[in-house]
């Protein structure tokens, strides 16, 4: 969690100061359900993060590197500049790189895991994020169905962060819950406090358990504020103060903090050294991405099939 | 024997399922005993049980799930139950699928097939030939054979290469085209095929719209008049080279396709000719396609939206006029 929002605090920084094309997008305020969907996670797993998930991806193994290189369009990283910020994956690894277009993900997950299950692999899962706003879409509403269908492994992890882009929540559905939902898919609902990081383990992990032990798909939904603005273009001006006072908009770090500090079970200064840590690993995480090549139009390979062959030769 | 182009269809998913583990097809109403709506799959879910799946009303999911698979190793074959309906995936075929390889360097060898093209009765909804569209987006191949030796052999092709094609096949040719065998291999995949050798104009056509345009030129031989018909086989990729050298003899070209005019495959044709080959043309290059209108359901609407061996010979006659 810690790494996360100093690693997005540094990718912010980067992007006001004009280092970064496009756009810079951060979770914070997610960390603590993202972090919680990355680490019951082992090799063998299929993990397609979302938009906020920094702290799951790291938590999965996504190298640091791999961040800084893709926001800064390195030639080395998983995406070679042909893709950029959040929309980075390594599928051959399990990190599937998502596509902007939300709920696309989560079929191709239940394919994914149709295919171990076919190759006769045993004990994986699959595990992907949505939000709020990315549950009314017909691709997810398809997917979730597909998913219970086939019967797969499953964890769909829903944060509710109250907006889509500038949208509230009275425009975005009507139902009552979110995680009613579950029942009417053929999966298991829970529901949990996004902001306490101590919850999310327990409610995340526990679904992935479940998964693992060939329950049916599971659907968690947390409720969260998102810190921040959609991207760092945007000043979440929107936010209300009423909203922002609300047990949902309080920031699951520093709970977490203090809940570790006040049980006593690190002490102010080892704290700080972990800050140090952080810092120390996100900035040689920026300069080695930053002395790598970036990529040039004319050495590009412009063939968008990896059979060569068949690649049509307009102009 | 006799064969279909629609038994061929079947025979060549028998041969892959027989032959590699790795394939499985998926679609609505695929397995059981129903086969698909048109028997593309009749008796392989027995024969090939845990293989042939029925999915829900899904058409996006589907794809993706395929997606999915394909990543992780499998050969899926996604069966649309109508092309038409492949737009509710279009946005897992374009944005998912046609960008795979080139943003992670992980191949997507799905193979979709859609049920494609109009027959009498069918309307807006069941009719349509989406090649365009789908040829439009980068990352994807789309095929778009003619006969029933094509049928087969480019079928498996598809499910054998590493890379996302759609397979446009033809409903109105499911049964009336047959063949006395199935053949053992085909051209290779992206060649264009003469179909009949002339003189005097080229014809580039494919799909269902061969035939009509062979009839034209059936037609036309009665009058004395010799004219080249391509089957483009594929279309995308175009085969440019061997369009060119037909008109190099001919000097006159006529672009047939089903599908609707802004844009489109016999757009793509002779912008190709016009930009490079525009010293081999004697007279300006033309096109005949359906209507810029929605399919009609009516059959005497259907046949005059649709291109007819007719119109294409009305229009080869204005060619060759000029």
């Amino acid at each position: 969690m810690l790494l996360a929002r100093t690693f997005e605090e540094k990718l912010a920084s980067l992007y006001r100061g004009g280092r970064i094309t496009g756009g810079v997008y951060v979770g914070k305020g997610q960390e603590a359900v993202s972090v919680a969907c990355g680490i019951f996670l082992r090799k063998g797993d299929v993990f397609a993060p979302l938009i906020r998930d920094q702290a799951g991806r790291s938590a999965f193994g996504e190298p640091l590197v791999d961040v800084a290189r893709t926001y800064l369009g390195s030639r080395q990283g998983p995406m070679r500049g042909r893709d950029g910020n959040i929309h980075r994956g390594r599928p051959r690894e399990g990190q599937l790189a998502m596509i902007s277009h939300l709920g696309a993900m989560i079929s191709v997950v239940v394919g994914s895991l149709m295919a171990k299950r076919w190759r006769g692999e045993k004990g994986f899962i699959g595990l992907t994020t949505i939000g709020e706003g990315g549950m009314q879409t017909g691709s997810t509403h398809e997917g979730l169905n597909i998913a219970a269908v086939e019967q797969v492994p499953l964890v769909v992890v829903a944060t509710n962060n109250h907006f889509a882009y500038s949208t509230p929540n009275d425009r975005e559905f009507a139902c009552q819950a979110l995680v009613d939902r579950a029942v009417g898919y053929g999966f298991e609902g829970y529901e949990v406090d996004g902001t306490d990081l101590g919850a999310c383990l327990d409610v995340i992990g526990s679904a992935v358990k479940r998964a693992r032990a060939g329950r049916p798909p599971q659907l968690v939904v947390a409720s969260i504020l998102r810190l921040a603005g959609h991207g760092e273009h945007d000043d979440f001006s929107y936010v209300t103060e009423d909203i922002r006072k609300q047990p949902f908009a309080r920031d699951c770090l520093l709970l977490a903090e203090r809940f570790i500090t006040e049980n006593k079970l690190v002490d102010a200064e080892t704290l700080r050294a972990w800050r140090d840590q952080a810092v120390q690993k996100v900035e040689e995480a920026v300069n080695m991405a930053q002395r790598e090549p970036v990529p040039e139009g004319a050495e590009e390979d412009w063939c968008a099939i990896s059979t060569r062959a068949l690649c049509d030769q307009a102009e | 024997m006799s064969i279909t182009y629609l038994e061929a269809i079947r025979e060549a998913q028998a041969k892959l399922l027989r032959d590699d583990k790795r394939i499985f097809i998926y679609g609505q109403d695929v397995g059981g005993t129903f086969g698909g709506a048109f028997k593309a799959t009749k008796g392989l879910a027995k024969e090939f049980p845990g293989r042939v799946l029925n999915t829900p009303i899904s058409e996006d999911a589907m794809v993706g799930t395929a997606i999915g698979a394909a990543m992780e190793g499998m050969r899926p074959i996604v069966e649309m139950q109508f092309a038409d309906f492949s737009s509710t995936a279009l946005n897992q075929i374009l944005n998912n699928a046609g960008t795979i390889f080139w943003r992670t360097g992980i191949s997507c060898p799905i193979t979709v097939r859609l049920p494609s093209g109009g027959t009498k009765g069918s309307g807006p909804f069941h009719s349509q030939s989406m090649e365009a569209l789908y040829s439009h987006y980068p990352g994807l191949i789309v095929m778009t054979p003619a006969t029933v030796e094509d049928a087969y052999t480019m079928l498996i092709e598809a499910v054998a290469i590493d890379d996302p094609v759609i397979y446009c096949e033809h409903k109105y040719l499911y049964y009336h085209l047959k063949a006395d065998h199935l053949p053992n291999e085909g051209l290779p995949v992206g060649q264009a095929r003469i179909a009949r050798v002339g003189r005097d104009l080229t014809i580039v056509s494919y799909s269902a719209m061969l035939h009509e345009s062979l009839t034209a030129a059936e037609k036309l031989a009665g009058e004395g008049l010799e004219v080249e018909v391509v089957d483009l086989r594929s279309v995308k990729p175009l085969d440019t080279a061997t369009v060119l050298a037909s008109v190099a003899r001919t000097g006159r070209l006529l672009a047939v396709g089903e599908s609707f005019p802004w844009g489109g495959a016999t757009a793509e044709v002779i912008a190709r000719v016009a930009a490079e080959g525009f010293h081999l043309l004697d007279a300006a290059p033309a096109r005949v396609n359906a209507r810029d209108t929605p399919i009609p359901y009516h059959p005497n609407l259907w046949s005059a939206h649709r291109p007819s061996s007719d119109a294409i010979v009305a229009k080869v006659r204005q060619l060759l006029r000029e």
